[in-house]
């Protein structure tokens, strides 16, 4: 019995999936944030509100939260010389505090590259340019550590991501890879986090997959892990290829899916399931 | 996470006299197990705290003894009552002898 009723239950999922209709089953007391004009979400839930209790109250506590080891490595990151210039984060930035708001805005386009780049690359282009250190691989401690560092000094600040300007076609192609069917499941990102937020997918519950919180503590993970990772995890969920942490594709979806959830508090270091 | 070793701890800045408070401390040490082998084969020497003290305007209210299949960032949280306003001190005493310690202040009314 138990059986054919999960396979009725599949068979509702998969033929949901086939029309795509967007169901609003979305927020319900879910505390949210209104969307700017012409946003496809009536309101923008943070992924915190659709965790449980448990998870919730680890990331509450700053003590609790793991992520906090690899920021505290950071700090001390921060202030360490590294590289031919023999120069240090601090030497160029007045303490980490000054870069308050920095990350509420990432990605941004940037001139000398001629397209968009996120914290992670902004900092490995700070110590390659300025410090003439080597660049630190994108899922490294390290790397993690100081994106977190630099993104946590904006903990509470709305994402306020610029779209418009030099920005707009880079924000297309993220809106296109949105919306693109991919892999054997044939999905889009759409399919799940749009028209299924506050569901269930077999035992989870799905999130609008909104990106606030990241670097985010992921308990699966046991570590503390980039937007990339989790953009990966997605792909090879829907048996699609992924593409590279740090491709343009990536920061082109990075910045169409912060848009998604302009105007939410940065949460940064959250803690996922 | 393994890097440099720091020390944290989280106490109440204030309480009433005779309260129970709960501490927690946390430190970031990798505490190589002396199990595990390197690329090469060799063993990696054991390297963990092996003591842990927490003393309390100088007497000692916690104190332990770690030995092996203590986890990486060990988390201790003990209890203690507020007696008086002063200071609590922390140290942890690493195998190769060298001592991490953190104080932290209260204040009982």
């Amino acid at each position: 019995m138990q059986i054919r009723g999960l396979m009725a239950g599949l068979a509702t999922v998969v033929l949901g999936f086939g029309v795509y209709h967007v169901t609003p089953v979305v927020a319900d007391d879910r505390p949210s944030v209104q969307p700017p004009a012409d946003h496809p979400l009536d309101e923008i839930v943070s992924g915190y509100h659709f965790r449980i209790p448990e998870t919730q109250a680890v990331q509450d506590d700053d003590f609790e939260n793991p992520a906090f080891l690899w920021i505290e490595q950071a700090e001390l990151l921060f202030e360490e010389t590294d590289g031919e210039e023999g120069k240090a984060c601090a030497d160029c930035h007045d303490g980490v505090e000054s870069l308050k708001s920095v990350g509420t805005t990432y990605p941004v386009y940037f001139e000398p590259f001629g397209k968009l780049i996120n914290l992670e690359q902004r900092i490995n282009n700070c110590r390659t340019e300025n410090m003439k250190a080597e660049p630190w691989k994108y899922e490294s401690d390290e790397m993690l550590g100081m994106t977190a560092l630099v993104r946590h000094q904006a903990r509470g600040e709305p994402v306020n991501v610029k779209i418009d300007g030099e920005a707009a076609p880079f924000f297309e192609k993220g809106k296109e890879f949105y919306y693109q069917r991919r892999g054997q499941l044939d999905l889009a990102c759409a399919h799940c986090h749009e028209g299924y937020a506050g569901t269930k997918i077999r035992a989870d519950m799905l999130s609008q997959g909104q990106s606030n919180g990241f670097p985010t503590y992921r308990l699966k993970w046991q570590k503390l892990g980039s937007l990339h990772r989790r953009f990966k995890g997605c792909n090879d969920q829907v048996r699609a290829e992924p593409f590279k942490r740090g491709s343009d594709e990536y920061v082109n979806l990075e910045l169409y899916l912060a848009w998604r959830g302009q105007g939410l508090p940065v949460e940064t270091p959250a803690v996922r399931q | 996470m393994a890097g440099k070793v720091k020390p944290r701890v989280k106490v109440p800045k204030k309480a009433e006299k005779g309260e129970i408070i709960e501490i927690k401390t946390l430190i970031s040490h990798k505490m190589e197990s002396g199990q595990r082998k390197d690329k090469d084969g060799n063993t990696i020497p054991r390297q963990i705290i092996n003591h842990f003290v927490c003393k309390y305007n100088g007497e000692v209210v916690f104190e332990s003894d770690w030995h092996g299949a203590v986890s990486a960032n060990p988390y201790i949280a003990f209890r203690t009552v507020a007696t008086e306003s002063g200071e609590l001190e922390f140290i942890w005493t690493d195998d190769d002898g060298s001592e991490y310690s953190t104080t932290a202040k209260i204040e009982v009314s």
